[in-house]
């Protein structure tokens, strides 16, 4: 109970509400931006990118020490996404915030494109890791947060998670490993949408009970509405604050909803690996811009 | 003139398509009916490796083991040494790209009947991209002691060899792909692990194929016959226990090879037959398609057959190479 009001507590004296709403009218562009490229690529995965549009959109307009015009600029945040076939979350924020072109993002999945359709790092400045096999980025993260804490550098590795891929051994091997290494510089963010590809995970293969899974592996363990921009704001800093006051490392596991924002797609397995048709592109853009009405609207 | 015993298709513009992948999950389901010890798991790709149709019939013989494909071979194992015969599928890139020492060990050195049955190989993948598309998986595997590998050339077949595999005592590796194909064979051609089948008999050069590149060698031979140039095709479906006489015999006559598969250069096919050719001391001069030590990339199938050179095309031009070399 006592925690609870003094979450709450933080939520208001946190970032300005007028920031906040300036968030939330960039991640409804990025969630058009997602539906158009997806429609576009005519391939591709949808509900996973629309459930972590405030993460990624928090970090990329907000929390990341980043400079997309110099993407190999040294004491830069590292993000690390580890479920790889998000990336049209990450592509639709990178264009957004200046890494490249915003019209580049409809070659998604094209022959001869940057936007792969899993990520290649080797194809586009500020992407950290090649990823689509799962849980990969996981010990990628800790062997980057392991090499900073050599160098004695203060940059934050954010590593991204899936929760279908806290199925893998190979996120667990990684977590152990973060935590024997008192790697407090490692902050993970796990997509917790309860979907994977053949239903929901609880019931495909358990993950619960998750926070305790975390705690036993000595990380510290925050959780979220992942689609409450406030809230990821206020839980992103607050972890960054404690940070140095620990020598664990950090996952926050974020509630979030599948297909976010498009109400045919919210809570729908079916739309983890599937891009919209005409008629359904259409029907989500027009609910995501009469979203968009509401937020300027907000007082 | 195709081998009349063979009962193909005669006019290949005339052939249906259907995936490899298809012909997998049909002959699964018809050997859940046969066979009560098979059982099928899956690493959260049920649908996509067509072990649905499967599960939605059989459910009490059906595995889920979520996104964990070192457990997925492993557990396999252990249902086989408990009697059961576990089909245990993913994409090749993950089995047996991730769970390859539980292969070597728990599987192949262990002698377990397990049937690692893998989809979406090769470029036809698409657009999900190089992490996607299997191209190393057959050097993997066939190195492997006790290892059967097996890659089927269209649905008919992948049906046939799936029913065939289960009858096998012993571990096998099978890998099918994601794109609807040629369906050059009919319910009479025969299937028979170990058995390369000559499609067509030819002079001038001998061209041997695996998998979904096989119908391609077709189209080619039907284009390079009208310019004069008599090849051999032949469907080499196992890669391992390889089929020393058919190939031996073919090459002693032609002089000239061409391998084609949908994978590396090195280590598949091509590797397999020419340490063949080295091993009984058959000279011929040789070409190949494949891809070429490079990683795939996001597009159509079609797109990247055509730019990673693995077209019917492509073999008329090797072929015609690999001839004058004579
Ligand atoms: C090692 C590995 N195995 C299998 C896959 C295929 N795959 C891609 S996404 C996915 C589902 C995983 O669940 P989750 O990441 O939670 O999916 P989402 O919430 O985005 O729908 C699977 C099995 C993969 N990419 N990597
Ligand atoms: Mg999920």
């Amino acid at each position: 109970m006592q925690k609870k009001a003094a979450k709450k507590e933080m939520i208001k004296e946190a970032s300005s509400e007028i920031s906040i709403k300036k968030l939330e009218l960039t991640a409804n562009k990025i969630r058009q931006d997602i539906i158009k490229m997806l429609f576009a690529a005519n391939s591709g995965h949808t509900a996973g990118p629309l459930g972590m549009v405030e993460i990624f959109t928090a970090l990329y307009f907000k929390i990341l020490k980043h400079d997309p015009k110099n993407p190999k600029l040294e004491d830069r945040d590292r993000l690390i996404l580890s479920n790889g076939h998000i990336c049209p979350v990450q592509y639709a924020c990178m264009a957004n915030s200046g890494y490249f072109p915003e019209k580049e993002l409809l070659t998604l999945r094209k022959i001869n494109t940057r936007l792969q359709g899993h990520p290649n790092r080797l194809d586009l400045p500020g992407l950290e890791n090649s990823s689509g096999p799962l849980a990969q980025g996981s010990s990628i993260a800790a062997g980057i947060a392991l090499a900073a804490k050599m160098d004695r550098k203060d940059y934050t590795v954010f590593c991204l998670m899936s929760d279908g891929e806290h199925q893998e051994g190979q996120i667990w091997e990684a977590l152990m490993f973060a935590g024997n290494k008192k790697l407090n510089n490692f902050i993970g963010i796990i997509d917790r949408n309860n979907i994977q590809i053949d239903g929901y995970v609880e019931d495909i293969m358990s993950i619960e009970p998750l926070r305790q899974k975390l705690e036993a592996f000595n990380c510290n363990v925050y959780e979220m509405n992942g689609n409450d921009m406030k809230e990821v704001v206020v839980t992103l800093e607050n972890v960054l604050k404690n940070r140095n006051k620990t020598t664990r490392p950090s996952i926050i596991i974020a509630k979030t909803v599948p297909g976010k924002g498009i109400s045919f797609m919210e809570n729908k397995y079916e739309w983890h690996g599937r891009p919209p048709k005409k008629e359904e592109a259409e029907a989500a853009l027009k609910e995501l811009q009469a979203e968009r009405e509401i937020i300027i609207n907000k007082r | 003139m195709l081998n009349k015993d063979l009962h193909l298709v005669d006019d290949l513009s005339k052939a249906e398509k259907a995936a490899t992948r298809d012909g997998f999950g049909k002959g699964l389901l018809e050997l859940g009916e046969k066979n009560k010890d098979v059982v099928g798991l899956c690493a959260d790709l049920k649908e996509s490796v067509r072990m649905n149709w499967f599960a939605e019939k059989y459910p009490e013989r059906y595995i889920a083991v979520g996104v964990a494909e070192q457990n997925l071979a492993g557990v396999a194992a252990g249902l086989a040494f408990a009697g059961k015969i576990p089909f245990a599928s993913s994409f090749s890139v993950f089995s047996p790209g991730r769970n390859w020492d539980q292969l070597r060990v728990s599987i192949c050195y262990s002698k377990a009947n397990v049937k690692l049955c893998s989809s979406h190989a090769g470029l036809t993948v698409g657009e999900d991209g190089a992490t996607h598309q299997a191209l190393e998986d057959i050097a993997i595997t066939r190195v492997l002691p006790n290892l059967v590998v097996i890659v089927p050339s269209d649905a008919l077949e992948t049906k046939k060899a799936t029913i065939a595999i289960a009858k096998y005592q012993g571990p096998v590796y099978m890998r099918f792909s994601r794109e609807k194909t040629l369906v050059y064979t009919t319910e009479q051609t025969p299937f028979e692990i170990g058995k390369a089948l000559v499609l067509k008999e030819g002079n001038d050069a001998t061209v041997i194929a695996c998998g979904i590149m096989v119908a391609e060698v077709l189209k080619a031979a039907e284009v390079l016959e009208k310019e004069g140039i008599s090849v051999e095709v032949i469907n080499n479906h196992t890669i391992k226990p390889i089929d020393v006489e058919t190939i031996i015999n073919s090459v002693k006559k032609t002089k000239a090879v061409v391998t084609a598969e949908e994978h590396q250069k090195t280590g598949g096919l091509r590797g397999a037959v020419l340490e063949l050719l080295a091993e009984y001391d058959v000279m011929a001069v040789s070409g190949y398609v494949a891809v070429e030590d490079k990683f795939g990339e996001s597009g159509t199938s079609v797109e990247l057959l055509e730019k990673y050179g693995l077209t019917a095309a492509d073999i008329v031009e090797e072929v015609k190479k690999v001839v004058k070399k004579k």
